[in-house]
């Protein structure tokens, strides 16, 4: 945290190895959410199945940051900026693990689509458009854990705003070709799912970035409006 | 949903004891500089901090213990309420204020007596005779003391044969005999195991409804589970001050939060 080292070196360690495990799951995950949205483009099958073999090594990730966790609460009794550190690590890994299940929905039903042979390729830039912007949300929300930047942090959650938008606009998008020819209801309704899944990534990128004003800061920003949460953030 | 400990939203604090820009000088030497805070009534209020930093000397002012030792000099005052009394005043008696402001130790202390005159000791001194008067004085300071059950078939036994545990209750019995409006505890489970600890930590929390308490503690834990209000010195100065939760997810200063992390200053 830029800042004074423990008294136990090990205790540092701990911290530093707990942090850097975050960052390598992370890493793990967004690279499952380009593998799914390239999936999706390009109906490569092979994409899927490292989607799916990924997913086994994010949950083992998950379970085993928790895990050391409760070893730090049960042998540091951690407080103040180190407390709220390990609380949000504990909840950042669920969403990450989170994302990665996400991305592999993606890869489900890019397989589906691509399988029925239906895959009208315009329709899906606006798909890609908000992918786009969901992963760059979750690297920059890593990159702002990694900084322990609160502004940084702050930033990513606009992002979310925009996400939603897209979301919308794709649905009616899709309402509007199904309307126009009934042959295309399963793979747009596929899409849909896809498109949801892809605004869940931007949320779950917005509560990491939620936690990492909360380790900078130590104030719990979730459920409050934009304006207020930045104020926080930039304070 | 879990209770903070202190229901501020709900209630009105009341100030037991103001401290106004005390310094304190062993000698020339200048132990406290200008501390001012306010002791809430019937809280808890922590003072932690490393060794030397003026916690132990703070807790002593507040009896005049220092009065004890020549050379020894106070400045500022602590107003002591509901009469405002300054208990620093010169023209205050130092035996009057450890009538109302009882004391704790880090180690049990109980005179070489048997149980029941470890308790009835004060109250003498106050010119209690009545033998059904110290009884009953003896049984409500044991059973405050949550000692009662142990000890009511004992009585007459000599306090030493207590276990650690029991004699550092015994002491708070002592304590509480003269109805004090204040307690200070300075250390009082560093010399005992995990089991007596939490009991006396319990003790704590009960003992509040009736009396102000201040502790001093060198386990930060213990101040975070019994305290309301935490302040944290350092070199004689109070750094931060503030409500226990506050002070450990969140402390405002810097060096707060080092030494409660645990890093160097």
């Amino acid at each position: 945290m830029g800042q004074t080292e423990h008294l136990s070196k090990k205790y540092d360690h701990d911290l530093e190895t707990l942090r850097s495990g975050v960052l390598q799951m992370g890493g793990l995950v967004e690279a499952q959410i380009r593998n799914a949205i390239d999936a999706f483009s390009s109906g490569n099958t092979d994409l899927i199945d490292q989607i799916i073999a990924s997913e086994v090594r994010v949950n083992e990730y998950e379970v085993s940051i928790d895990n050391d966790c409760s070893h730090i609460i049960v042998k540091r009794q951690p407080a103040a900026n180190d407390l709220r550190l390990i609380m949000a690590i504990s909840k950042t890994v669920t969403d990450l693990e989170r994302m990665g299940d996400e991305a592999e929905k993606i890869g489900r039903m890019s397989r589906q689509i691509h399988e029925r042979g239906h895959a009208d390729l315009h329709r899906f830039a606006t798909v890609r458009h908000a992918a786009d912007i969901a992963v760059s949300m979750l690297r920059q929300a890593l990159d702002a854990f990694a900084r322990l930047d609160a502004a940084d942090a702050a930033s990513i959650i606009r992002q979310d705003v925009a996400i939603d938008t897209e979301f919308r606009s794709i649905l009616r998008q899709l309402i509007t070709f199904m309307m126009e020819d009934p042959r295309t209801i399963s793979t747009a309704l596929e899409i849909v799912w896809i498109a949801k899944a892809i605004e869940r990534i931007g949320d779950h990128a917005k509560n990491i970035a939620e936690d990492v004003i909360y380790i900078v800061k130590g104030t719990d920003v979730r459920h409050t409006a934009v304006e207020v949460l930045e104020r926080e953030a930039l304070s | 949903m879990l209770r903070s400990n202190t229901r501020a939203e709900t209630e009105t604090l009341v100030p037991k004891a103001e401290v106004k820009d005390l310094s304190f000088y062993y000698g020339a030497f200048q132990a406290l500089k200008n501390i001012s805070m306010v002791v809430n009534e019937r809280k808890v209020t922590a003072l932690i901090g490393p060794s030397g930093c003026g916690k132990s000397t703070f807790l002593r002012c507040f009896n005049r213990m220092h009065d004890l030792y020549p050379g020894n000099r106070y400045e500022g005052e602590i107003r002591f309420h509901p009469d405002d009394t300054n208990l620093l005043g010169r023209d205050v008696d130092p035996i009057e204020v450890r009538m109302r402001i009882s004391m704790v130790f880090q180690k049990p202390n109980p005179f070489p007596k048997s149980i029941f005159e470890n308790v009835a000791y004060g109250l003498r001194v106050r010119g209690l005779r009545s033998h059904r008067a110290l009884e009953e004085k003896v049984e409500q300071a044991l059973r405050g003391a949550g000692l009662w059950e142990e000890a009511k078939d004992r009585l007459p036994d000599l306090a030493f044969n207590l276990s650690g545990g029991q004699q550092q209750r015994l002491c708070i019995a002592r304590a509480l005999a003269t109805d004090p409006e204040m307690l200070l505890f300075d250390e009082p489970t560093s010399a005992l195991d995990p089991i007596a600890t939490g009991i006396i930590e319990e003790l704590i929390h009960n003992l509040k409804d009736k009396v102000t308490i201040l502790i001093v503690t060198h386990n930060m834990q213990q101040a975070a589970r019994v305290s309301d209000y935490t302040a944290y010195m350092y070199l004689g100065e109070l750094m931060e001050f503030g409500v226990t939760d506050e002070i450990f997810i969140k402390p405002k200063r810097k060096e707060t939060e080092d030494y409660i992390t645990g890093r160097f200053g």
